[in-house]
This record gives structure tokens, C-alpha cells and sequence, in this order.
């Protein structure tokens, strides 16, 4: 990382971006395993079952917590356009940090 | 190379140009300012730069100091120098004339652009603007009007980068600053002009000029205010007149 990009909200920028992109890649994964379903019931839960394995849970998981950064970074975006400043950003980007790593934390410990 | 020495790699040449390795002797309380005029008194008499007051007021010394652009006579190469090195080269995002000195045309072009001029409505018949020092639009301007225009915050934004019309965060600041001055004439204008693909709107508020700022001002509060007041214009329905 360039030393004039090392700073917070900078890091806060690039999580938005690679979040959004991972989460629209993921979109036609997504639609995929739903259509599975008009081929029956049995071509689901085979996938379904096959999901249960640790690599694709930890891979769920990286997929909730962004799916978490994205919305928090994404509501820190809308209040730094939309509301009067605030000199703390980089305590809201803080914020939008700890609400992904929650969100994800409570995913792992509901699997 | 003695322990008391700095090592300073210094940018030489246009934009095709390499580094040159110089040895300054190390100073108590010694600016980035100072070890440049130290190589061009001392050292190498060709090297170009730019500078004049010396005290932060005249913007004219930025350079990029191991990797991030800064006003060198305000930076203590204390607070810089990594392992007894300095790397000095010229602001990025602006062509380079020769050695550490930048051309700033483009970036003061782009004030032009974002109306940075003031326009006036009164005469000296009129009585004075009386605008209230507490007032809403009077805290806003100050926010922002203490710019000293020495572009680092032009050299830190990648926006500039990644499309060279986006008018930057300066002459944003700017704008802003003259939106929020009750005496000035231009504001529908001034408005349209930053509103546009190279305008406000193309900010990823990565915040790089805020958090490099020299006077620690923002120029991404400026340029949210900017959005919002375009946004504004066009749910008013004004934006077509």
C-alpha cells in the first residue's frame, strides 16, 4: 500500500469496492443454487447437503461478513454524502468495521 | 556513510528521469525544505525546486517525500525519514518540469473551471455584506477557505488519477467555500460547473486530501456539501434553467 493511501478511510474505500464486486459475483451463484429447484426437490437437498461441508460454511462466512461491510460501509457512505459533516469518519468507518465483524462473528457461532 | 547523515534519493530530470543519491549531514529540528536547499547550496547547484516563504503560507514547496505528497517546509524529517532515507520526488498527478519541480497550469486551470472566481454584486456605493460570523454558510466557508493551494491533496487523489478532467479536490474546496458566500453572484453557475462527469460527483471519498491536508482542512466535507447542494438543484427542479 502507497504511503498516501495508508489511512483509514482509504481501507474503507477499497472494502466497499471488493465487497461489492464479491457480492455481484456471487449473485449468479446464488441464482443458480435457487433454480436448482425447479429441477425437484432431490437436485436442492443434494446441493443443499453438499453445503454443509467446513469449506463452503467458511466460505459462507467471508460471504456474510462482507455482504456485512458492504451494507454498514455503504449507510457510512450515505451519512458522509447526505447528512451534515461529521469531523469523526474515521470513528464511523470504525463503526461499519465492527458491525461486519459482529455480523460475522454471530454467523459463526449460530453454524 | 556517517551515522549522522541522511540518505536522499532526489528525482532528476523530466518525466524520464532517476533518482540521484545525495549525503546531508543531519540537523536538530532539519525540514525536508532544508536538506533540499542543502543539496542545491551545497551539493549540486542544478538541481531545481520551488519554494518561497518558508512558513507554510505560500503553498509553492510540496513535493512527494517517501511516497506521499507533503509541504516540505512545515515537515520534519524526523517525522518522515524511514531508517536515515528520504526519497524526493516531485508532486504526482501534474507533469514534472524538471527535478522536484511540478507543473501546477493544470491544477490551477481546474479553480478556473469549478468557478473559483468570486462574483461580485455589489458596488463600492453599496453598504457592506454584513454576513454574521455564527451564521451556517459563514462556519462552512471558514471550514474551508484557509487553503494555501499547494496541490498535495491534488497529488494524493487517485480520482485525478484515474480521470484526468475530475476537477480535484482543491478547486472543489473551493467552489465550496464561494457557495457558501452570501455577497457572491455566480452560485448557479458555479454549480453546474462542478456538477458534471469531472465534478463533485466523481469523488470516491477515498479521503486521501483530507487526511494529507497540510492545514488540516477537508476537502471531501467540501465536496459532500457540493453534492448535496447539486442534488438539491436538481429536486428543486432548477436544473434545467
Amino acid at each position: 500500500m502507497k504511503p498516501a493511501r495508508n489511512h483509514p478511510a482509504y481501507w474503507a474505500f477499497l472494502v466497499h469496492r471488493v465487497s461489492g464486486i464479491a457480492l455481484a459475483l456471487f449473485l449468479p451463484l446464488h441464482f443458480f443454487v435457487l433454480g436448482r429447484a425447479i429441477d425437484g426437490e432431490a437436485a436442492l437437498d443434494g446441493f443443499l447437503r453438499w453445503s454443509h461441508r467446513p469449506a463452503v460454511i467458511a466460505a459462507e462466512w467471508v460471504l456474510i461478513t462482507l455482504l456485512a461491510a458492504h451494507l454498514a460501509g455503504g449507510l457510512r457512505l450515505l451519512a458522509l454524502e447526505f447528512l451534515p459533516w461529521r469531523d469523526w469518519q474515521k470513528t464511523l468507518a470504525a463503526l461499519a468495521a465492527a458491525f461486519a465483524l459482529l455480523a460475522g462473528l454471530a454467523f459463526a457461532l449460530a453454524r | 556513510m556517517e551515522v549522522n547523515e541522511l540518505r536522499v534519493n532526489v528525482w532528476r530530470g523530466g518525466a524520464d528521469g532517476r533518482f540521484q543519491q545525495f549525503a546531508v549531514p543531519r540537523r536538530a529540528s532539519q525540514t525536508v525544505l532544508d536538506v533540499v536547499t542543502y543539496i542545491q547550496r551545497r551539493l549540486d547547484p542544478t538541481l531545481a525546486y520551488r519554494f518561497a516563504c518558508r512558513v507554510g503560507m505560500c503553498g509553492s514547496c510540496a513535493m512527494t517525500v517517501n511516497g506521499a505528497p507533503r509541504w516540505t517546509c512545515r515537515t520534519h524529517v524526523d517525522r518522515v525519514a524511514r531508517d536515515g532515507a528520504l526519497e524526493i520526488a516531485p508532486l504526482a498527478n501534474m507533469p514534472v518540469v524538471r527535478d522536484l519541480v511540478a507543473d501546477m497550469r493544470e491544477f490551477f486551470d481546474k479553480w478556473a473551471k469549478a468557478r473559483g472566481q468570486f462574483t461580485p454584486t455589489r458596488t463600492r456605493a453599496d453598504e457592506f455584506a454584513v454576513v454574521k460570523p455564527a451564521s451556517r454558510q459563514r462556519m462552512e466557508a471558514d471550514a474551508g477557505i484557509e487553503c494555501i493551494g499547494c496541490g498535495v491533496c491534488y497529488a494524493a487523489c487517485d480520482v485525478v488519477k484515474w480521470n484526468r478532467d475530475y476537477l480535484g479536490p482543491a478547486a472543489l474546496n473551493r467552489a465550496w467555500t464561494l457557495a457558501n458566500d452570501a455577497r457572491d453572484g455566480g452560485q448557479k453557475a458555479r454549480l453546474h460547473a462542478v456538477a458534471g462527469d469531472a465534478g463533485c460527483h466523481s469523488c470516491h471519498t477515498t479521503m486521501s486530501c483530507t487526511e494529507l491536508c497540510p492545514k488540516k482542512l477537508s476537502p471531501t466535507r467540501s465536496i459532500s456539501g457540493l453534492k448535496r447542494a447539486t442534488l438539491a438543484i436538481v429536486l428543486r427542479g432548477e436544473d434545467g434553467e
